[in-house]
């Protein structure tokens, strides 16, 4: 999953024309959207090209951090595509990712990026060409609202500390199947 | 539980000022539970100050760590080795892990991305609201188990004021007023027989900042117990 967002820094900006093409990221849902875009395909239904999609098991698995990093690697536009309320694989996902797509829409607002730019929509299994009216339809505001204010700029350096695991930790780790105390021998 | 939420991201730009090396501290006990300060939200923090930085073309480094806990000695120890690369700490715990924070690095600048708002209990998903007052005297045992010092605006010791009104509180009519509530219950309890006794003025001084505590297995000659 990163790393499909990942590739998207390293991928050639535009055309070469000097036209600006939108970077466009979509968390489809496995069981729908992602679903609704095979059957675009199998349609013959023409979206655009700009729209990444990136398969999730579940749209309640999306985080914030993913719809961030997404807007960090250089991303114009996201959107979260997930089943009808009510039609959820997994019951209550698509509620939950409405709240975390409401959520960092705030904190893109924050931060002082277009709240816009992020979405959520529900796209059914049924509804290839809702996915692909979907995808005009955000390619076509990330090309209004033009370039996000992050692309093309110098990314910031970070990295995630890993510290050395405790050297006196409390207990022994646990092994399934294996005494790990010897007062439990008897 | 403490309860905390997090500042401002421009409040928190403004303490950074032009910090280059940044290390993002989060806590994985009460602030991870109240969402404020754990993992995740070490994450996202961490993302939108680089994008804020991003965008601003400004030179930052920001790293991230999560520590078990930050109001502890032990846990602080596997930081030593990394904070001299640093500029400043952003912790993400309460005001306790800030400062003991501060205290075992204290070359560094430690700044807090957290408010730290109170004790408190969740009435639901992100719903948090005070229980506790710390008082060091509880009188739960006379009041059917609801608190009138921490839920009480006015920490009435002997019933209700003037102003409970239906069940609501005149201070914050979305709260419900607790003597109310401490009759209801005494009332299910079959209890109300407590509310007979006069409580004499609440004794303060167990609140006197800043309070200490000696566990009695560890009093000894050099550590007395605390009064």
């Amino acid at each position: 999953m990163k790393d499909s967002i990942a590739c998207l820094g390293t991928e050639t900006e535009g055309t070469g024309s000097g036209a600006f093409e939108p970077k466009v990221v979509a968390f489809c849902c496995t069981y729908c959207a992602y679903t609704a875009a095979d059957l675009a395909g199998a349609m013959r239904l023409e979206y655009p090209p700009n729209v990444r999609v990136v398969q999730v098991l579940c749209s309640g698995k999306v985080e914030a951090e993913w719809l961030l990093r997404a807007f960090e690697e250089g991303a114009d536009a996201v959107y979260v595509a997930g089943c009808a309320l009510g039609d959820c694989h997994f019951l209550e996902g698509n509620r939950q990712a409405l709240r975390t797509v409401a959520y960092a829409k705030r904190l893109l607002a924050e931060v002082g990026l277009e709240p816009e730019r992020l979405e959520f929509f529900h796209i059914p299994a049924s509804a290839g060409t809702l996915f692909a009216q979907r995808a005009r339809e955000m390619t076509d505001r990330a090309r209004r609202l033009g370039p996000s204010p992050l692309r093309s700029k110098q990314a910031v350096e970070s990295r995630k500390l890993v510290l050395p695991p405790d050297p006196h930790p409390p207990l022994p780790p646990a092994q399934l199947g294996r005494r790990i105390r010897e007062s439990e021998e008897l | 539980m403490i309860v905390a939420e997090r500042k401002p991201l421009d409040e928190i730009e403004a303490m950074l000022a032009s910090a280059e090396r940044v290390l993002v501290v989060g806590c994985g006990t009460c602030v991870a539970v109240c969402m404020a300060g754990g993992e995740k939200e070490v994450e996202l923090l961490a993302s939108e100050l680089r994008m804020r930085a991003q965008a601003s073309g400004q030179r930052r480094r920001i790293d991230q760590v999560t520590l078990t806990r930050q109001c502890d000695r032990e846990y602080l120890d596997a930081l030593a080795a990394y904070v001299e690369e640093y500029d400043v700490l952003l912790s993400t715990a309460c005001g306790a892990g800030v400062q003991l924070l501060a205290e075992r690095f204290d070359g560094k600048l430690i700044l807090p991305a957290l408010n730290t708002r109170f004790i408190g209990t969740a009435e639901g998903p992100g719903v948090w609201s005070q229980r506790c007052l710390a008082c060091g005297q509880c009188l739960l045992h006379l009041t059917g188990g609801v608190c009138p010092v921490t839920r009480c605006p006015k920490n009435l010791l002997n019933g209700p004021c003037g102003g409970t009104n239906h069940g609501k509180c005149e201070v914050n009519p979305e709260n419900d007023c607790a003597w109310t509530l401490i009759y209801r219950r005494l009332e299910k309890l079959g209890r109300l027989d407590l509310l007979d006794a006069i409580q004499p003025p609440k004794d303060y001084r167990p609140m006197t900042k800043p309070a200490r505590l000696v566990h009695p297995a560890f009093q000894t000659e050099s550590a007395p117990p605390t009064k």
